[in-house]
């Protein structure tokens, strides 16, 4: 909730310097009228004592309840109500108590001709006090809900990303134990190769969850690491080809990135064709992007890639589009029986991606 | 089994598949069964084509067979053999595969599995092999069919177990149909309508028609009602393929499809059509 502006140190000394203004101007006024300086200083503090404090009572009980727009004009009839309550106190005190005194005679006839005047000073007061605490605790209100929504969209982005990268199938290490299991009786060497394998690739895989960047080197020697497995799981019918240019292997990229457009190449290599299967990775610099190409081959008569996100690669798109704010980073292209994937990840100096700035500013 | 001597199954051998594109996966099965001198392997496939070929060959009594399989998977392939072995299922984890076949009392095993389970699975089989056979011979002696007669799995059961495999996601986007000796695989957005034909449901699609050995509720369960409408008792039609619904008789119409065929509409169908097409 948001905190009553006389709370702030700044704002409290505004409000009593103010007070202390009218009430001065108000002694000088009364003594101008003829009033003797006695009568004009009780007549003013008492009167501006409950000015102050009726609008500091409904300045505070503002934090409660605050009236919607469209009843905005309850605070005209609150200011009109207020106004006459201090109107009708200042008279039940100041009329006994100062038509006693010796110079106070002409006093209850004064008030009762200056009422008019009085309620008008006082209901503008109110009223500017009300309008000036609405104006605050809507402002405060807009602050917050915009606060809040931004936590929500950073939260709900992070999750997101989180869930992008953390799709590791459950086909493909469910298959591999069993892959262990069999040759486990026949093989048992290969069989610990096996398990070697598919730790190391179980352990990048919870590392890299943690780290922004990595380079593309590391992100090649990964993906090698997790075809050998499928090498082993389909035998014969998988061979692979890596090609990467010197000059980008030191280019970075986000972590998780490649390994399932290569799982999917594998999935429609492997599973749309019968025969022999050849996945070809490339990668290679291009104008402050390094350009990432994974081909596979496919069926044209049974699957259809649909043009821009191709087979399951709108989960890559969207993480993409989440780390860079761009649309056009992933690429698809059919020629004949194969199917590429074409991805481009910019290359900044500052190596921090965009998501990152957009935190802490 | 050697002092059971008043069944037909017993010292008989049980002729056996192994489908599965992993080489791995069909070995570990293989070393398993070397317990079982019985069962005789008579051929390893590793895709569902080879698989159907390997069962009209040699009619096995039991396959094991994977469910994510290159081009068809396990179901389809299921699907397009005429009469269905015995089959115990070998999957790696698949929440939907699972929901299948806990429904249908069919057996599976979660990929990896170990001796004791495969063993649990195996003698499950055998001894309902048994039973069953022994109840043919003193129910009905003369009606002994060739093939895997004896435990062949229900009827009913195979048919739901289908039906169930068939709305998963994957399966959704295309049909599979065995057409002369080749198997074609229609994706849904190729088809034109569906008409019943007898036993069959004809597929009318780009490049022709073609024979489906199930039924039009079973279409009608399985395609996604959204797309695919059923506009009368023996017509289901791609909505996306409608240019025109015309009145016909008296509380009919008929729909024209930008093929140029025309397919009949019943009462009960308009209406269905109408919701699907939001008029």
């Amino acid at each position: 909730m948001a905190k009553s502006p006389l709370s702030t140190y700044k704002f409290l000394l505004l409000f009593i310097s103010w007070w202390a203004i009218w009430a001065f101007l108000q002694v000088s006024l009364l003594i101008g009228f003829g009033l003797p300086t006695a009568i004009a200083l009780s007549d003013s503090i008492v009167s501006n004592t409950f000015v102050a404090l009726s609008c500091g009572f409904l300045s505070n009980n503002m934090q409660y309840y605050l009236p919607k727009k469209e009843r905005y004009w309850y605070i005209l009839f609150i200011s009109l109500g207020l106004s006459g309550i201090i109107l009708l106190a200042c008279k039940a005190i100041l009329v006994p108590l100062l038509s006693d005194r010796a110079d106070g005679a002409g006093y209850a006839q004064f008030f009762s001709k200056s009422w008019a005047v009085r309620f008008d000073i006082v209901f503008l007061q109110v009223a500017c006090m009300a309008i000036l605490s609405v104006l605050w605790y809507s402002s405060a209100e807009e602050q917050e809900n915009r606060q809040r929504r931004n936590d929500a969209e950073r939260l709900a982005k992070e999750a997101e990303l989180f869930k992008l990268r953390q799709q590791l199938a459950p086909h493909f290490l469910f298959n591999s134990l069993n892959s262990i299991s069999a040759l486990i009786g026949s093989r048992p060497e290969q069989a610990r190769k096996m398990i070697q394998q598919l730790s190391d690739f179980l352990r990048g895989n919870l590392k890299k969850e943690e780290q922004q960047w990595v380079p593309l080197s590391e992100e090649l020697q990964y993906l090698e690491l997790y075809l050998d497995i499928e090498k082993v799981r389909f035998g014969h019918r998988l061979d692979t080809q890596i090609v990467c240019a010197e000059d980008c292997m030191g280019s970075k990229l986000p972590p998780m990135l490649l390994q399932p457009i290569v799982e999917n190449a594998i999935k429609f290599g492997l599973y749309d064709t019968t025969e022999a299967v050849t996945i070809s990775i490339r990668a290679r610099i291009e104008a402050k992007f390094v350009i990432i190409e994974v081909e596979n081959p496919f069926d044209p008569e049974t699957s259809r890639p649909k043009k821009g996100t191709g087979f399951g690669l709108s989960s890559i798109q969207r993480r993409l589009y989440l780390l860079f704010a761009r649309a056009d980073l992933l690429e698809t292209r059919v020629a004949g029986n194969l199917f590429t994937t074409i991805v481009r990840i910019p290359q900044t100096d500052n190596q921090a991606p965009a998501i990152e700035n957009k935190q802490t500013t | 089994m050697s002092t059971n001597n008043n069944t037909a199954a017993a010292g008989e051998q049980v002729k056996a598949i192994i489908i599965d594109d992993e080489p791995l996966a069909r070995m570990i099965v293989q070393e398993y069964l070397q317990s079982y001198s019985e069962i005789v392997v008579l051929q390893e496939c590793g895709d569902g084509f080879e698989g159907i070929k390997a069962i009209q060959q040699h009619h096995p009594d039991l396959i094991f067979l994977d469910i994510q399989m290159p081009k068809i998977n396990g179901f389809e392939m299921l699907e397009l053999v005429e009469e269905p072995p015995a089959v115990i299922f070998t999957t790696a984890f698949d929440e939907y595969a699972i929901k299948a076949f806990e429904s249908h009392a069919v057996d599976y095993l979660l990929k990896p599995f170990n001796k004791e389970r495969f063993d649990k699975a195996l003698r499950k089989w055998l001894d309902q092999r048994v039973t069953r056979t022994s109840d043919r011979i003193t129910h009905a002696p003369g009606a002994i069919a060739h093939g895997p007669a004896g435990a062949a799995p229900n009827a009913a059961d195979t048919e739901a177990l289908l039906e169930t495999a068939a709305q998963s996601p994957a399966q959704q986007q295309r049909i599979v149909v065995k057409t002369g000796g080749k198997i074609k695989i229609i994706p849904l957005e190729d088809i034109h309508f569906l008409e019943a034909a007898d036993d069959y449901v004809k597929i009318h699609t780009h490049n022709g028609a073609f024979l489906k050995n199930r039924t039009m509720s079973y279409f009608e369960k399985t395609l996604d009602p959204a797309q695919f409408v059923r506009t009368h008792r023996s017509y289901i039609l791609n909505v996306q393929q409608v240019t025109r619904i015309d009145p016909y008789e008296k509380d009919s119409h008929l729909c024209i499809l930008q093929s140029g065929a025309t397919v009949p509409v019943s009462k009960a169908g308009y209406v269905k059509l109408k919701g699907v097409l939001g008029l």
